[in-house]
């Protein structure tokens, strides 16, 4: 490790990064950049050096550079990673090789195209369902949710939608229409909510040939998620759910209610004169 | 670029078969996936041949003795220990899944702080408690092949 260190350090990197142009190109292939070495240089680093210095027609998305947003989502040595969450010394190599994500359409170079991923994201119905449509139209209040409630369900709406699940799931490789771990962790994940009343309609979708089942717990999505997200968690306790939905073993919850309106609190001992007058 | 060159459809990039039998840089559950698949289908496939083997036997008993004394060779010995180890790794394996697919053993949503640890990694012992099992008895049944 220290010798390829000490190489990353001495030299220049390698980037074979797969290209497309849909304009001109039948398949994908791989083109060659050599790029200098900088400490603490992330993939999308390189990348923005391509393309600011050797060849701008090279095609990526990026927007946050800090993991937030994620866009790069990209296939670095046969791994999902976010490019702009992964330094060139964690890969400890000096040739790196970047591909758009698999399991996804190429649109051009290194941008894949997510539309499957927010169409399955959309099908789940990824809001609170409520039974009371009018109070959900027009809010009076909000609805109250203990701190344990939250915990059910808190990590799994980190999501940041990046696809890398997806990209990573053996099972959305031969799959198109398997809904995958995304949209199904997110199903869990407001199915758990405290609030939410749209278990039923929810059930009927994952619930399906292309659904929860389809899930054989391989357990890539969660080793691919940059945000500690856990979706193959999310997916079996979504499996739990809704076998004890089917075989009426679950006890009907009463959804949260609405939070009462405040109550003007008088105070429990008296201000003193010096540091508040009252009105 | 004119309007039809934009409106070209993405080249696809489905894995396919591929993307369950390539693994990349993953942890022992996706290669206990893959293998799972392999050893299912390879009981499968001793399934289709033991019966249509057995069904020799309704052709009368010199059919039959013809048919097994094929079998009375080394590399079919290897055959039938592999299928005993295929059931053997297929069986602990499915057992684990059954449990972890219903959600029991993998333990409740944790907030994500980092360095993220997910559920899996955190039961990786039951897999590596299963995986002992499972060498303790391939062990024992390839003593009992070779004594």
């Amino acid at each position: 490790m220290a010798e390829k260190e000490k190489s990353l350090t001495m030299g220049k990197l390698t980037f074979r990064v797969q290209r497309y142009e849909p304009t001109r190109d039948e398949k994908t292939y791989l083109q060659e950049f050599v790029i200098p070495f900088t400490k603490g240089m992330t993939v999308l680093d390189g990348l923005n050096y391509i393309k600011e210095k050797l060849d701008n027609t090279l095609a990526f998305r990026v927007s946050c550079r800090m993991g937030i947003c994620g866009s790069c989502g990209m296939l670095i040595n046969n791994f999902p990673c976010l490019a702009c969450h992964i330094t060139v010394e964690e890969l400890g190599k000096d040739v790196i090789e970047i591909k758009s994500l698999p399991n996804y359409g190429i649109i051009k170079d290194l941008v894949p195209d997510l539309t499957p991923l927010f169409e399955k994201h959309k099908s789940i119905r990824p809001y609170i369902v409520r039974s009371d449509s009018e109070e959900m139209e027009e809010p009076t209040a909000e609805y109250t949710q203990s701190p344990q409630a939250l915990e059910e369900y808190l990590q799994f709406s980190f999501c940041v939608k990046c696809g890398l699940c997806l990209a990573a799931c053996p099972t959305s490789a031969t799959d198109v229409l398997f809904l995958g771990p995304q949209s199904l962790a997110q199903a869990y994940r407001y199915c758990a909510d405290s609030r939410d009343e749209g278990m039923r309609e929810r059930t009927a979708i994952v619930d399906s040939g292309h659904g929860v089942w389809l899930c054989h717990l391989a357990g890539a999505c969660s080793e691919a998620c940059p945000k500690g997200v856990d979706p193959a968690l999310a997916i079996q306790l979504l499996k739990r759910t809704v076998l004890a939905q089917t075989l009426r073993l679950q006890k009907k919850k009463e959804a949260s209610p609405i939070a009462p309106p405040p109550v003007e609190e008088k105070p429990k001992l008296p201000v003193p004169e010096f540091t508040a007058k009252p009105s | 670029m004119n309007a039809m060159e934009v409106k070209k459809k993405p080249l696809k990039n489905y894995l396919g078969i591929w993307g369950w039998v390539w693994a990349g840089r993953y942890n022992v559950e996706r290669y206990l996936y893959t293998l799972q698949r392999v050893t299912g289908l390879g009981i499968i496939l001793y399934g289709i041949l033991h019966l249509t083997i057995n069904g020799f036997r309704i052709s009368g008993e010199g059919l039959w003795e013809d048919t097994m004394s094929l079998f009375e060779n080394p590399v079919f010995a290897v055959g039938e220990y592999l299928v005993i180890a295929a059931f053997i790794i297929h069986a602990l394996n499915g057992l684990r899944l059954i449990l972890q697919q219903l959600g029991y053993t993998l333990g409740a949503p944790k907030p994500p702080i980092y360095p993220y640890s997910h559920a899996l990694q955190r039961r990786r012992p039951i897999v590596l408690a299963m995986g002992a099992l499972g060498a303790i008895l391939l062990l024992l049944v390839l003593i009992d092949f070779v004594v």
